[in-house]
C-alpha cells in the first residue's frame, strides 16, 4: 500500500506539453488518405484491363509515381500513429510497451523506405 | 495489459436472498453488490424482494427501504435525494446514474445495482473516489486572474458570456461519466477523464478567467487529455444530460487554435 498523497499521485510528472501535433497529424493524414485512396481506386479501375507493360508505364509516369509514394508514406505514417495509441491504451508492461513502440516505428519506416525505393525503381525503369 | 477479467479476489459470487412478506403483491427483485472489508472474502450479489406498493418511485427509495426494513448493514452514499449532490451515483441496470433520479418503473426485470465501475470499493456500493477528487484539485478549479479585483464591484460578465457556461456549470461531479469511460478504466491514473475535463473547460470558457494559456499548458498531454477517443459513453450516461465529449472536443479545438499548422 502506498502512502503517497492522492494529489501527488494525480499531479504525477506534470504535463508533457505535447500531443496536439500527434492528434492533428492523425486527422490530417486521414483526410489526405481519402483523396489518395480515391485516386488509387481510380487507378485500379483504369488499369483493370491493362497488360503488364501498360500498368508499368502508368506507374512510371512522374505524377502517378509521386502520388504512389505519397500514398505509401501517408498510409504507413497514419497506421504508425494509430498503433502507437493502441499500445499506449492497452499495454502497461514497460518492457513490452517499449518493444512494441520500437517494432511499430521500425516496421513503418522500413515499409516507407522499401515502398519509395521500389516505386523509384519502376519509375526510373532500372 | 488491459484487464478484461476481474482479479480472483474481486469475482462476484451468489449471496443471500431476502424474501418479501407473504402479503406483498407488487414485488420487484433488487440484486445488490455486497462486500464488507471487515469480513473479507469475495464480493457477492444479495437479492432483496421489495414490495413496490410500499415503496417510493425511485431506485434510491428502494435502496433506503432495504436498509431501513430488510438489511441495515447495506452501505451506500446518499444525501439530497434530488439529483444535485451526486452522492448516490451507482451502476443501475448496467448504466451509471443517480439512484435518486432513476425511476424503478424504467427498469425491466430485476434491478441490478453495482458500485461505479473500475474503482476500488470501500464497502458495498461505496467506491473510493480519492483519486477522482485529487484529479479535480489538479486543475485548480477556481477563477485565476492577473488583473487586480475591481475595488467597488464584482468582476462583470455579459449575458452572452455567461451563456457559454450553460451545459458546464450544471456538472455535479458524480463521476458517472468518468467511470463509464473505457479510457478512464485503462488509464485513469493519468487520464483526467470526462468529468474533470468538462470542469476544465468550464474555466477555459469563463470570460472572467485570465489563465487560459496556463490551463491549456497543463492539459496538453498525451494522457491527461488525448486518451479521449470520443467513445461517447460519458455523454450517454450523464444523469444531468450534459455533454462532456463536446467539452473535450472544444479543449482540443482551443489547443489547435493557438498553434500554427
Amino acid at each position: 500500500m502506498s502512502m503517497t498523497n492522492p494529489l501527488a499521485r494525480a499531479r504525477g510528472h506534470g504535463s508533457a506539453k505535447e500531443g496536439v501535433r500527434h492528434w492533428f497529424a492523425q486527422r490530417a493524414t486521414a483526410v489526405f488518405l481519402i483523396f489518395l485512396v480515391g485516386w488509387l481506386g481510380y487507378a485500379a479501375f483504369a488499369l483493370a484491363d491493362a497488360d503488364y507493360a501498360a500498368a508499368r508505364a502508368f506507374m512510371g509516369h512522374p505524377f502517378n509515381a509521386a502520388l504512389l509514394i505519397l500514398l505509401v508514406i501517408t498510409v504507413l505514417y497514419h497506421g504508425m500513429l494509430g498503433l502507437q495509441v493502441v499500445v499506449e491504451d492497452y499495454v502497461h508492461h514497460p518492457a513490452a510497451e517499449i518493444t512494441l513502440h520500437f517494432l511499430i516505428r521500425a516496421g513503418a519506416y522500413l515499409g516507407m523506405a522499401l515502398g519509395v525505393v521500389n516505386i523509384l525503381i519502376i519509375a526510373l525503369g532500372a | 495489459m488491459a484487464e478484461l477479467r476481474l482479479p480472483k479476489e474481486s469475482r462476484v459470487t451468489r449471496g443471500k436472498h431476502f424474501a418479501a412478506p407473504a402479503d406483498a403483491k407488487n414485488i420487484k427483485v433488487f440484486r445488490v453488490y455486497r462486500w464488507n472489508p471487515d469480513e473479507g472474502g469475495n464480493p457477492r450479489i444479495d437479492s432483496f424482494e421489495v414490495d413496490l406498493d410500499q415503496c417510493g418511485p425511485m431506485v434510491l427509495d428502494a435502496v433506503i427501504k432495504i436498509k431501513n426494513e430488510i438489511d441495515p448493514t447495506l452501505t451506500f452514499r446518499r444525501s439530497c435525494r434530488e439529483g444535485i449532490c451526486g452522492s448516490c451515483a451507482m451502476n443501475i441496470d448496467g448504466i451509471n446514474t443517480l439512484a435518486c433520479t432513476k425511476p424503478i418503473s424504467e427498469i425491466r426485470g430485476d434491478v441490478k445495482i453495482n458500485p461505479l465501475p473500475h474503482l476500488p470499493v470501500v464497502k458495498d456500493i461505496v467506491p473510493d473516489l480519492s483519486h477522482f477528487y485529487a484529479q479535480y484539485a489538479t486543475i485548480r478549479p477556481w477563477i485565476r486572474t492577473q488583473s487586480t479585483t475591481p475595488p467597488d464591484r464584482e468582476r462583470l460578465q455579459s449575458k452572452e458570456d455567461r451563456e457559454k457556461l450553460d451545459g458546464l456549470y450544471e456538472c455535479i461531479l458524480c463521476a458517472c461519466c468518468s467511470t463509464s469511460c473505457p479510457s478512464y478504466w485503462w488509464n485513469g491514473d493519468r487520464y483526467l477523464g470526462p468529468a474533470i475535463l468538462l470542469q476544465s473547460y468550464r474555466w477555459l470558457a469563463d470570460s472572467r478567467d485570465e489563465a487560459t494559456g496556463e490551463r491549456l499548458d497543463e492539459l496538453e498531454d498525451p494522457f491527461r487529455l488525448y486518451r479521449c477517443h470520443t467513445i461517447m459513453n460519458c455523454t450517454r450516461t450523464c444523469p444531468k444530460g450534459l455533454n462532456p465529449a463536446k467539452a473535450i472536443a472544444e479543449i482540443k479545438k482551443m489547443l489547435m487554435a493557438r498553434r500554427g499548422l
